[in-house]
């Protein structure tokens, strides 16, 4: 037999190692399709089909509005209370389904992770472009009422809720791949999820306004809470879409933008993180599943 | 030996190869924790592959022999890259298509068009590529105008017909087969015989693990007989076929 060490081997490969999710870019075209197959497949066989997508948001938002805002009268105090309610909402409803997707997606994707080597960062990450793509019929139904209610936003306003957007998308992709790849050998991690996706409504100011975590808590703990991500992405969508159809007298959280660029970072750190114990993790992805 | 090229580096280097399976028996944090309190092993291990050694080179013909569980798949996985060797070294040089499994990237809502484009995707071409070779996929896989309608209301002969079909036209240098020349009827195995021996003509390196010894001498030049995760014979496909049929489980 040939002695390998004799021949040149610059030209092999490893087969199975990969450069983790710089390799996703390369296989661009794979994931556009699979964003596509699950966009096409999503309500497949409904006879409403793309329109659930308008359905559940909007009697989502009527049963928070009714319980929140007539029942228990939160709405005492923050003008415009529906659109407040409804642009943290969206915000929450993106982090909850690109998230939550994220973690199952290597499960889901079995039979090829079993079988075909490919960079496996593809499926969360693929989730969480179908997310995004869900999010944007709830996002112009949001716009549509603001204009409604005369809404004329700043650039800077603008400029916040697209930075909140990247924000989401990043947390969930980076806990996606933390979460779903030690789903893969432990089902716990979904339940934990689920359980993590039930306290992101309530741990950011989306159904309440920030001042009365404010003025509740003392200010370290304050600041823990804004220091959420989840937090400033909420309110920058505050900022960009339910503030300008008020009389702006209300408070906004200060220093947001610069919670706004911790929350990055923050989001950064757990994109390598998750990146990490997918690389460590995934080996066994083929054997476990 | 194995003739190897003097001219052309090998294609597939397998190298002092072990895999061993872990099997675990707990399956939540709650059994894991049970296990360990009770001091019970939470896992047992299982030797897959011990010590493989193996050089192909280019165009050359090779299957992989052996009962069930001696280590075939393994050895084919890790070559795909599928799962990693826990000792040794695999390299690897050009694009490897794995004939895995058929169909495993197939989604049954979707037409057999998108099911074509995605798959072959998934097999690593580029859309230039499968646009360039459409029409040869379907015809190959005899289609015809069923091609837009949804892979779930196929025949299961349809079904693996053009799963096969878009595995066999990827661009590859390295194709690794498992198991599923099984697929289709006679007319359409013979045909899936001829294309496999022009891949074979045009330099491609071809591992083929099968059952069907009939096929396999038809196709291989070079046998290697696996036995419980240990290689035993390493030569020509006839002599290979002869060990297979002294050898026991």
């Amino acid at each position: 037999m040939s002695k390998p060490d004799s021949v040149d081997l610059s030209a092999f490969s490893v087969p199975g190692s990969g450069r983790g999710i710089l390799d996703v870019f390369s296989y661009g075209y794979l994931l556009r399709l699979l964003v596509r197959k699950g966009i096409l497949t999503r309500y497949h066989g409904s006879v409403l089909g793309w329109a659930w997508s308008y359905v559940k948001p909007t009697a989502q938002f009527f049963i928070y509005y009714v319980v929140m805002g007539v029942f228990l009268d939160l709405s005492r105090g923050i003008e415009a209370f529906p659109i407040y309610l409804f642009s943290g909402i969206v915000v929450v409803n993106l982090f909850n389904e690109a998230f939550g997707n994220a973690t199952k997606s290597i499960v889901n994707n079995k039979a090829l992770v079993k079988k075909i080597y490919l960079p496996r960062e593809l499926f969360p990450i693929a989730d969480v472009f179908i997310a995004f793509v869900h999010f944007l019929p709830q996002l112009s139904i949001l716009i549509v009422v603001c204009l409604i209610f005369g809404w004329v936003p700043t650039f800077v306003q603008l400029a916040g809720a697209l930075l909140a957007i990247f924000i989401v998308l990043l947390i969930a992709t980076g806990l996606g791949l933390l979460f779903g790849s030690i789903n893969v050998s432990y089902r716990d991690s979904q339940n934990l999820v689920e359980l993590i996706l039930m306290f992101a409504t309530w741990t950011s100011p989306v159904l309440y306004s920030f001042t009365m975590v404010r003025d509740k808590l003392p200010t370290w703990a304050f600041d823990l809470y804004m220091l959420n991500p989840l937090t400033s992405a909420v309110e920058l969508f505050h900022s960009a879409f339910w503030f300008p159809t008020t009389s702006e007298a209300a408070e906004r959280p200060e220093h947001l933008w610069f919670f706004a660029g911790i929350s990055v970072v923050v989001a950064l750190v757990v994109l390598l993180i998750g990146q990490f114990v997918f690389r460590k993790l995934e080996g066994r992805f083929a054997q476990d599943l | 030996m194995p003739k190897t090229s003097e001219l052309n580096p090998p294609r597939i280097i397998v190298e002092g190869v072990r895999k061993t399976y872990t099997l675990r028996h707990t399956q939540s944090f709650k059994e894991t924790f049970v296990a360990w309190i009770r001091r019970k092993k939470t896992s047992t291990s299982f030797q897959a592959l011990n010590g493989i050694d193996i050089t192909v080179g280019d165009s050359e013909a090779i299957a992989l022999l052996g009962y069930n569980g001696s280590g075939k798949s393994t050895l084919l996985k890790l070559v795909s890259g599928v799962l990693r060797p826990d000792a040794g070294r695999i390299l690897t040089r050009g694009r490897v298509a794995g004939l895995i499994e058929v169909g495993a990237g197939f989604h049954p809502d979707l037409s057999g068009r998108e099911n074509v484009y995605l798959n072959a995707a998934i097999l690593g071409m580029s859309k230039d590529e499968i646009d360039a070779r459409f029409d040869e996929i379907v015809e190959f896989s005899e289609i015809g105008e069923f091609i837009d309608t949804e892979v779930k209301h196929y025949s299961s002969g349809m079904f693996v017909r053009l799963a096969f079909s878009v595995a066999i036209h990827t661009e590859l240098d390295i194709l690794l087969v498992d198991e599923v020349l099984a697929v289709g009827d006679a007319p359409f195995r013979e045909k899936c015989k001829t294309k496999i021996r022009e891949i074979v003509a045009a330099g491609k390196t071809l591992f083929i693990v099968s059952h069907d010894l009939g096929m396999v001498s038809d196709l291989c030049s070079r046998g290697i007989v696996l036995r419980r995760g240990e290689m035993v014979f390493d030569g020509a496909i006839g002599d290979a076929i002869t060990t297979l049929k002294a050898s026991t489980r």
